[in-house]
């Protein structure tokens, strides 16, 4: 009995790619995710050491945000380029070269161009290398993605990081100081009428309070970011 | 009696996780079982008691302005300390790689119970940050270098330790269901950090 010749064509025939327009609806979701859904900090759990001891006030954390912006998009890009080439066993050492590479180069521009801030800042700049949502990101995502999709992953993930860190720094500085980036807000009318800043909103500790009421609004809203316990 | 004071001063004042909130990743991730808190916190010490002592020897002799100076005149004038970034990860990843093996080794079930937990201390915030604000410091001698990495390492035991025995208790009670879990987890931490501010100023 001889087998019925199969009809199916080769599966080599079925490779031809489709090209997939430059912002299609999954590459802008991977923009798009990471500031509410899937953010890095409240719902991926990343990337938070640093995200609270530098949202005192606002200037420090939009500088942070487009430090982690630049670091993450390129790390992402030179993983994804390399990610053929990077033997699985030392990757995580080949991860941390690149970006400990990138965040001395940014570190050294924040240092020529931005030295006040970049003193504010301390070593927090130098904490970008360990801050687990580039680390995170990096082997999630960059590792098994092509270059543009990476670089999209990166920029999203930083932005919806930064997303988190100016809003808490909002609350800090406007009921702390009263003043937003610098700039005083609250009228001094409503200081004669007896009104104090808050000096508890300038103190550590308020920074994982805030966030936590952040984390309740943001799931009160968004339900199904519910934990089970 | 100045190492008594950096000591206490390292775990309680200057707490890694209350007062600088470094290492919250792994702080956060594993503390929902008090066995493997206290492992990843032990680990932790380990780590930071080595790479620091190390980092101030590298710091010390190769990086800062003018540390080059014993390899004679010519180096006297060199400025390395762009490097320290790369020197000290590079430093604290090989020591991790090197604690995996021997936990593996000696401890087979606590490798099994850290699992991801344990190459990620080398991404651990609070790591590196001993190592930089040791360099920020500028301590005297390597000893004192050493006791500041010891103490910043048990301080974080002690913190993750506290919030994991916390955890495993308020799984019992009622709390608001967009608070459980990362929520509430951060607003305790919050009050334990105010309860830690209490520490501020006291001196031995």
């Amino acid at each position: 009995m001889s087998k019925p010749k199969s009809t199916k064509k080769p599966a080599i025939f079925f490779v031809a790619k489709e090209r997939e327009p430059l912002f299609s609806k999954k590459n802008r979701g991977l923009l798009k995710d990471p500031l509410d859904d899937n953010n890095p900090i409240t719902v991926q759990v990343l990337g938070i050491c640093s995200a609270l001891a530098i949202t005192v006030q606002l200037k420090p954390a939009v500088v942070m945000t487009l430090s982690v912006i630049a670091v993450m998009a390129a790390s992402n890009v030179i993983v994804s380029i390399l990610r053929n080439a990077i033997p699985n066993r030392i990757r995580i050492i080949v991860q941390l070269v690149v970006v400990a590479s990138m965040v001395i180069l940014v570190d050294q521009v924040l240092r020529a161009y931005a030295y006040d801030v970049s003193k504010q800042l301390s070593i927090f700049i130098g904490l970008i290398i360990t801050n687990c949502i580039v680390m995170g990101r990096l082997e999630a995502f960059a590792l098994g993605n092509g270059v543009w999709k990476s670089f999209l992953d990166g920029v999203g993930n930083a932005a919806g990081y930064g997303f988190m860190l100016i809003l808490v720094a909002f609350f800090r500085e406007l009921f702390g100081s009263g003043k937003l980036y610098g700039y005083q807000v609250i009228p001094d009318s409503i200081y004669e009428m007896g009104y104090e800043n808050n000096g508890l909103m300038l103190l550590s500790p308020m920074a994982l309070i805030t966030l936590g009421i952040i984390i309740w609004v943001q799931r009160a809203r968004n339900r199904k970011l519910i934990e089970k316990n | 009696m100045d190492f008594v004071n950096l000591f206490v001063k390292s775990i309680f004042i200057e707490n890694m996780i209350f007062a600088y909130f470094l290492g919250m990743c792994s702080y956060l991730a594993v503390s929902k079982t008090v066995k493997t808190a206290v492992g990843l916190g032990f680990a932790v010490i380990f780590v930071l008691s080595i790479t620091v002592p190390i980092n101030y020897l590298l710091d010390n002799y190769l990086l800062k302005p003018g540390a080059m100076s014993w390899l004679g005149e010519d180096y006297a004038e060199l400025d390395l300390s762009f490097l320290s970034f790369i020197m000290f990860i590079a430093v604290i990843a090989s020591m991790v790689q090197l604690v995996e093996m021997i936990v593996e080794k000696f401890a087979p079930a606590l490798y099994g119970a850290l699992g991801i937990f344990l190459p990620l201390i080398a991404v651990n915030c609070a790591i590196l940050g001993g190592s930089l604000f040791m360099q920020q410091k500028s301590f005297a001698s390597i000893g004192e270098s050493a006791v500041y990495g010891f103490g910043s390492g048990v301080g974080w035991l002690l913190a993750i330790l506290a919030i994991a025995a916390i955890r495993e208790k308020i799984a019992y009670s009622n709390v608001p269901s967009p608070l459980r879990g990362l929520g509430i987890t951060f607003i305790i931490t919050g009050l334990m950090a105010i309860g830690f501010m209490s520490f501020m100023g006291i001196k031995l």
